[in-house]
């Protein structure tokens, strides 16, 4: 839940206001499309939400934890643990391979790259549809196929919150649909909350809500 | 950290060009570190070895006596002047004591206690001047290494037997068998047979020496007892400093240490070392240098990757130990590279002690190849934090927004 949050860039002539006052509620499991003109602060808002900046003024409380008062590193660890991120442009690590990549998050924090871990890994791509592609280097993969790792790393730690930055932004309409109906999946049979942030009004409909922002502020 | 370690190691076999040439500029810096301290070890080594290592380490010389008051002091005359004895040789008394107690002092290799004086040697119509040195039987390498110096006959200097210079035997057309007769003072002559030659680079004091056994030394100068000076020879001569102060405390004696004659070797020996140290410096800095400014080529190339490890959940911390392990693991390859291409080039070098005139002399056993190695490492990693620091710091929003 995020409550009258602010942010602004810049001081003096240079200050520019994006979020002004914007509040937002999402439960548990919800499938949420996140729209608005570029500018309107979905950007900014996604990078609030997802501990990666914050906001100027106003709330931030996720699971129960304030995150407006926690610091750089009790927000990097709740990130990890919390929320899974996936972003336009798939932003896979290019000297991992596929498997590597999703069992990333994971390894970072037990500082090891446990069998229990790959097994997930290797889990998830298979649901992805990539069991083929474990150990191909991510840098070998077609688009669709790299933002299909890149959804599976976002998973891989279980999140409660995925964030969801133009994820089929990139891909022709094929790979697309692919994702988002990936995506479906993971919400129904998991229970995770995904906020999509998308400019596609079709993409938007597969979704359950639809969230729009305008000049800083959640107007619909 | 392993995992820290694993993407270190990758990152670094990603960039396979680039990480070859980084290890071998290490490996340069360290082959560089490692042949200076050969090179100067050796050089000292070398220096110290043709030049003090014949030298007495310390030296036990006898004070000259205070000649006998004649005068009646109860009749009131003042003395006004004091003249040293022309006649009298002074003399270290009871050697036979003080020479057991300086041998078992720590560090001390051989004690030879010496009668030395002038005399004149004839032979027809030839006369020479020489220096007289007498030795124990069987200690006539104990001090010099004249066995090694040897070109004629024996290092023997038993009963009626000289060993003589080269010089000598050249001026006095002398050779192995040769009899020689020998004046030390007034009437007082020895007649000796030439057991062996000697010719030792350095010329001067030894050029014009001969060695006698100790007693015929004793009859030439009319010194039934006592010797007038005991050398020393240590197993480190920098000890001698310490052990001459050891041996002055012990005996009561007068021990000097070969660094007040040869302070002048001393300050070179340090002028060069320092010399090394400078130069074996500038290679670390090169080597540190080389690594941060890599390493932070590296960091602005992976700033998406380090955002996109950020946006993950990697602390600061871990994106920190990801470098600087980077920076600690080209330093070890760079640093066991380097010691390794400098073993190679040294092990063609002659070893120490068969080096010949000309010849750089380079001794493999001084090349700190495990300091080399160590120091490298440590600064390798230390030449990373700046690097890994930057790296920590960048925004991982700004960073996967490139």
């Amino acid at each position: 839940m995020v409550d009258n949050l602010t942010k602004t860039y810049g001081t003096g002539e240079a200050e520019t206001r994006v979020l002004r006052g914007l509040s937002l509620r999402m439960d548990r499991g919800e499938f949420a499309a996140l729209l608005g003109p570029s500018g309107s602060g979905k950007s900014t808002l996604l990078t609030i939400l997802g501990t990666l900046m914050q906001p100027t003024s106003g709330g931030h409380v996720m699971l129960g934890v304030d995150l407006t008062t926690a610091g750089d590193r009790a927000l990097t660890d709740f990130r990890n643990r919390h929320i899974g991120f996936v972003f336009q442009f798939h932003n896979l690590l290019p000297d991992f391979t596929a498997l590597e990549n999703v069992i990333f998050p994971t390894a970072v924090r037990e500082g090891r790259e446990t069998a229990a871990a790959r097994a997930r890994g290797r889990d998830l791509l298979g649901r992805m549809g990539l069991a083929d592609r474990v150990d191909f280097p991510s840098t070998n993969l077609s688009g669709g196929q790299k933002q299909r790792v890149a959804v599976a790393r976002a998973l891989m730690n279980r999140p409660e919150l995925v964030l969801a930055d133009e994820p089929t932004g990139n891909l022709d309409r094929a790979s697309a649909a692919q994702v988002m109906e990936l995506i479906g999946q993971i919400n129904r049979d998991e229970g995770t909350t995904f906020l999509i942030s998308t400019h596609d009004e079709k993409i938007a409909a597969t979704c359950r809500r639809q969230i729009v922002v305008g000049d800083g502020m959640v107007t619909g | 950290m392993l995992y820290a370690l694993k993407i270190a190691s990758r990152y670094l076999l990603a960039s396979k060009a680039q990480t070859a040439l980084l290890l071998l500029g290490v490996a340069l810096g360290v082959f560089i570190f490692i042949f200076m301290s050969a090179l100067i070890g050796g050089l000292a080594n070398y220096i110290l070895d043709s030049i003090a290592g014949d030298l007495s380490h310390v030296s036990i010389t006898a004070e000259v006596e205070e000649p006998a008051l004649l005068i009646d002091q109860s009749t009131g005359q003042i003395l006004l002047a004091k003249e040293k004895s022309a006649v009298r040789q002074a003399s270290v008394r009871d050697e036979a004591i003080y020479v057991p107690m300086i041998a078992a002092l720590p560090g001390v290799v051989a004690v030879s206690p010496q009668i030395t004086g002038a005399g004149f040697m004839t032979r027809g119509a030839q006369v020479s001047q020489v220096a007289v040195i007498g030795v124990e039987p069987g200690q006539e390498s104990a001090i010099v290494q004249l066995q090694t110096y040897l070109v004629a006959g024996s290092v023997r200097v038993g009963t009626g037997l000289v060993v003589i210079s080269q010089t000598l035997a050249d001026d006095l057309d002398l050779s192995v068998g040769d009899s020689i007769r020998l004046d030390t003072g007034p009437g007082i002559t020895a007649l000796l047979t030439v057991s062996g030659i000697y010719k030792m680079g350095q010329g001067g004091f030894y050029a014009s020496s001969a060695y006698v056994s100790l007693d015929t030394a004793r009859t030439l100068y009319a010194l039934p007892q006592g010797v007038t000076g005991i050398e020393i020879k240590l197993a480190d001569l920098m000890e001698a400093d310490a052990t001459a102060l050891r041996i002055t405390a012990v005996t009561g004696l007068n021990a000097e240490s070969w660094t007040v004659v040869g302070g002048e070797v001393l300050s070179a020996l340090r002028a060069q070392d320092q010399t090394g140290i400078l130069l074996k410096t500038f290679a670390m800095v090169s080597i540190i240098i080389g690594i941060a400014s890599s390493l932070l080529l590296s960091t602005y190339r992976r700033k998406a990757e380090i955002g996109i490890m950020r946006a993950m959940g990697a602390s600061r911390r871990f994106v920190v130990f990801v470098f600087v392990s980077q920076g600690a693991l080209v330093g070890l390859l760079g640093g066991v590279t380097g010691a390794g291409l400098g073993y190679l080039v040294l092990s063609q070098f002659p070893p120490r002690g068969d080096a010949n005139p000309g010849v750089m002399p380079i001794d493999i056993t001084e090349g700190a190849f495990g300091l080399a190695i160590l120091l490298t490492v440590v600064i390798a990693t230390l030449a990373a934090i700046l690097p890994a620091r930057s790296a920590a710091r960048v925004d991982p929003v700004t960073a996967i927004g490139q």
